[in-house]
């Protein structure tokens, strides 16, 4: 009886501790935008990284952790999901990707984010903390269908939350949007675009143009609306489409453009130079002659798999594993996304694969964090262990890349997060069989 | 008969004339013995002839130092599709155990020489999983270079495909299909059930055993010195009065845990063994039934919910089976994920605990043990096959790299020879591209997107044909 009074008398003083400040004790903090620091401490404070440093104490009611022999890092960050908008990919029921329509600029993906997705566990498990969902599904493979230009706004989202709106870390993060493809196997994703399917070079090249066009018109047609607004004439009406155009003309928000090929990459560069936006160019399978460009006009690079196959017959076979090191080499600056729902959570791996192949150990942990946050215009936010940070940190007992690797402990935003899932609670079922 | 006296000199040029190789300083992971600090290997008539710390190189030897790196056995995959010229699914009939990948085997298929650069030396080919009973596979070496015929493992049991749930009962209601199918006006094929693929390999057994007295009875007869009129050849049952008299393997594509048990007590009734359950996502929740059939189970690392039926799929799969008492190995299923089954072992490591030589066993003499090859190949022993991986790294860390790949004791890969060659490959396909522009007429140049582009369906893991 006794006991229990005690253990209540606990309890209720550890609720009365912020639940979102702790101490980590003892560890190697990898903060990322500075260099490793053994036998060091994490403070903890109203979910805020409060300090960094050997001798810290605890701050009144807060949680010490002893880490002793682990890692901690920055939570990782898988800068192209689908997670929270696919639950299982076959069945569209569970699908809400790819809505119809060829400009959907107005569409949010928060605000179909299921916060009770399997995905979010089970992503997180791998210890990422933060994705970018995506509300398109690209059209690499034709997962489904598709037929959209822009398919609305990706958000960045904390794996933790009970509503989306907890979750939610930056809405509208990005726009994306399917950069126009010359043709030559007939249309794909720009089937709703297109009439007939192209037959000659000349053709292809005409509907490809005409398509620009389209685009090039619509974002036209943004600025006119931005006009009339402005003008504030009696008869101005407001129009979602066009108002959610509005960050994206004035260079605020940037296009997320999937561009795979070389040729795609330099067309969505000289169209952001016209149109005078912000681009992210999103899974390029190639760098080709583009690395200055990139470079030069200081666009960033989400990269998508690195385990993929080579795109031609000829190419050489470690193509896809070396294709980060070559941004590297360019000077461009890239993160790392996997483009899917159920492999979101080897975007470590991906990164290690390209480590083996030639790319920088530290530049590719900066791919898995910092880089993503920055390019996703939350690098003040998050990415790195920095004092002022929100404290999304990963208690590891290696390093987050290798798959023997056990993430031990995750806090979000300072709170502690399960890092159980459906896989380890069905393990612990039926190893009782 | 020329032709085949021709063949066979081939075959046996495999493993003759091979080099004799000495490798020496390396970390060697047997696998089934032990990891040898700083260990030498010797290699002879394509052989592993001696293993240990302080041998010798003999004096005709090429030695190959190998200093901080590990050496490890070829990496099986016993669930390929690559090198499969055309279709993989003779999806018309329900049972399609007439068909043979043999006749399609394609040794130009790009992705065999990109697999063996990821270590990969043996794989187990298999048709597509669109019916009950699919084609007859076979054991093929990655021999780049070689011909089909030269590229079959050399004594290695055949095996059948079958295929449970959803994919094979999906012709049953194709207007539902996806992928390719989505919407296509199709006709609907027996089964669209379960049931009914239960039916259907009951059904084709019953056929075989009545075709198998049929043939028995007339052996008999004949040797009796009787003439009687021999029974009507079925290439279709032949394969399935193979299975039934232990001459060919079954591996069977399935998902649920329902459909596994449902195979096993088929096989019971019927009197055949299934020699692999492939895929096996809920093998975790009949791991015993499974191991009391004796059935090995080749997995995922890690796939799931790209459909319903992989909803319950898990990346403890493995390590619970193993734990059950289940022969388990990690398959590839895929062009790509083939390229590095090494990296898919080791989550076994993170999901289920296993230890690094039970993960590295998962692609090594896991899947040999699976087809039967595990007294040539699989491991690093004495008497087994050449077949050698050197990795830079740990080959379960994830920075790691194949550096050379031996079958036979032949180099069929070597990275710095790779790169070495690169600029003088690119020269060759320069010149290529230039005179094949100065040809062309105008007009009809091909540039850029969609030339030569590489299948789209091979990395996509929710294509229907593969799975």
């Amino acid at each position: 009886m006794r006991g229990t009074i005690l253990f209540l008398a606990c309890a209720l003083g550890m609720q009365a501790a912020a639940a979102n400040s702790v101490l980590i004790r003892n560890v190697t903090v990898h903060p990322i935008t500075a260099p490793d620091i053994q036998n060091s401490s994490v403070l903890v404070i109203d979910g805020k990284i409060a300090d960094i440093g050997p001798r810290l104490s605890a701050h009144q009611g807060a949680r010490v952790i002893d880490g002793r022999g682990l890692h901690v890092y920055p939570g990782l960050i898988n800068a192209a999901t689908n997670v929270g908008l696919a639950e299982i990919s076959a069945l569209r029921d569970t699908v809400d990707l790819d809505e119809i329509g060829t400009f959907n600029p107005e569409l949010r993906a928060e605000v179909a984010f299921n916060p009770s997705s399997e995905h979010v566990e089970v992503t997180r498990a791998a210890g990422i903390t933060t994705v970018i969902t995506l509300p398109g599904s690209g059209g690499r493979g034709g997962r489904n269908g598709g037929g959209s230009v822009i398919t609305g706004q990706g958000a960045l989202m904390h794996l933790d939350g009970w509503t989306w709106e907890e979750m939610a870390v930056k809405r509208g993060a990005v726009l994306e949007m399917l950069f126009p493809e010359l043709q030559s196997g007939g249309p794909r994703q720009f089937a709703a675009l297109l009439g007939t399917p192209a037959t000659t070079f000349q053709e292809q090249e005409k509907q490809y143009k005409e398509r620009l066009q389209r685009v090039s018109d619509f974002f036209q047609e943004a600025r006119k609306y931005r006009q009339a607004k402005q003008a504030g004439g009696a008869d101005f009406r407001p129009d979602l489409k066009m108002e959610a155009m509005l960050p994206v003309i004035d260079g605020k928000q940037p296009i997320f453009v999937r561009a795979e090929r070389e040729r795609m990459i330099k067309d969505a560069v000289a169209f952001a130079d016209k149109e005078k936006v912000k681009i992210i160019i999103a899974d390029p399978r190639e760098l080709g002659s583009t690395g200055p460009l990139l470079k030069e006009h200081h666009i960033p690079v989400v990269l998508g798999k690195t385990f993929e196959l080579p795109l031609h017959d000829d190419d050489a076979y470690d193509a896809p594993y070396t294709l980060p090191s070559e941004f590297f080499k360019a000077g461009v600056k890239f993160c790392f996304g996997t483009f899917d729902v159920e492999f979101a959570r080897n975007v470590p791996f991906e990164a290690a694969q390209a480590v083996a192949f030639g790319l920088p150990h530290d530049e590719a942990l900066k791919a898995l964090t910092i880089n993503s946050a920055e390019i996703m215009g939350a690098g003040e936010m998050l990415g790195s262990i920095e004092k002022g940070k929100w404290a999304d940190l990963i208690l590891t007992d290696g390093d987050p890349m290798e798959a023997k690797t056990n993430i031990k402990q995750m806090f979000i935003a300072g709170r502690e997060v399960a890092l159980e899932s459906r896989h380890t609670r069905e393990y612990e079922k039926w190893m009782k069989r | 008969m020329k032709n085949r006296i021709g063949v066979l000199a081939a075959g046996l040029a495999l493993t003759l004339n091979a080099e004799t190789i000495f490798i020496r300083n390396a970390t060697v992971m047997t696998v089934t013995k032990g990891t040898i600090q700083n260990g030498s290997v010797l290699i002879q008539d394509g052989k592993i002839t001696a293993i240990g710390k302080n041998l010798s190189a003999p004096a005709d030897a090429t030695v190959v130092d190998a200093s901080g790196k590990f050496l490890t056995p070829g990496i099986i995959d016993c669930h390929s599709h690559t090198a499969i010229e055309g279709g993989v699914n003779e999806g018309t009939v329900s049972d399609s155990s007439m068909v043979n990948i043999k006749d399609v085997l394609d040794p130009t298929d790009i992705n065999i020489y990109r697999e063996l650069a990821g270590g990969l030396t043996v794989m187990n080919v298999l048709h597509g999983s669109a019916n009950a009973i699919g084609g007859q596979t076979v054991v093929a070496k990655l021999r780049w270079g070689k011909s089909a015929q030269e590229m079959l493992f050399e004594g290695a049991t055949p095996g059948i495909k079958f295929a449970l749930g959803e994919n094979p009962k999906r012709q049953g209601y194709p207007a539902q299909g996806f992928g390719l199918n989505q919407g296509a006006a199709q006709e609907r094929r027996y089964p669209g059930t379960r049931m009914g693929v239960e039916e259907v390999i009951r059904q084709s057994f019953i056929e075989a055993k009545i075709y198998q007295a049929e043939w028995k009875a007339y052996n008999e007869k004949v040797a009796r010195g009787e003439h009687p009129i021999p029974p009507r050849k079925d290439l279709r049952l032949d394969p399935l009065v193979e299975v039934l008299e232990g001459k060919r393997y079954v591996h069977a594509h399935c998902y649920r845990s329902d459909e596994i048990l449902m195979l096993i007590r088929v096989a019971d009734e019927m009197g055949f063994k299934i020699r692999t359950f492939q895929h096996v996502l809920e093998g975790y929740k009949v791991a015993k039934e499974i191991a009391a059939h004796g059935a090995g189970a080749s997995t995922f690392s890690d796939w799931w919910s790209y459909k319903i039926e992989a909803y319950d799929a898990s990346p403890y799969n493995a390590a619970i089976m193993q734990k059950k008492g289940v022969v388990v190995s990690l398959n590839s299923d895929s062009d790509e994920l083939a390229r590095h089954l090494n990296l898919e072992a080791a989550k076994t490591m993170r999901y289920g605990g296993l230890s690094e030589d039970e993960a590295l066993a998962m692609v090594t003499i896991n899947p040999a043990k699976q087809l039967g090859i595990d007294d040539k190949v699989g491991s690093i022993e004495v008497g087994k096959s050449a077949d050698l991986v050197l990795f830079d790294k740990h080959p379960l860390s994830g920075f790691s790299k194949p550096q050379k790949v031996w079958i036979d004791g032949h180099e069929y890969f070597d990275r710095e020879k790779e790169i070495e060659t690169r600029p003088e490959f690119e020269k060759k396909k320069k010149a290529l591209q230039d005179k094949e522009a100065a040809a062309a007429p105008p007009g009809r140049r091909r540039t850029g997107a969609g030339t030569g582009e590489s299948n789209p369906t091979a990395t996509n893991p929710n294509w229907e044909e593969a799975r």
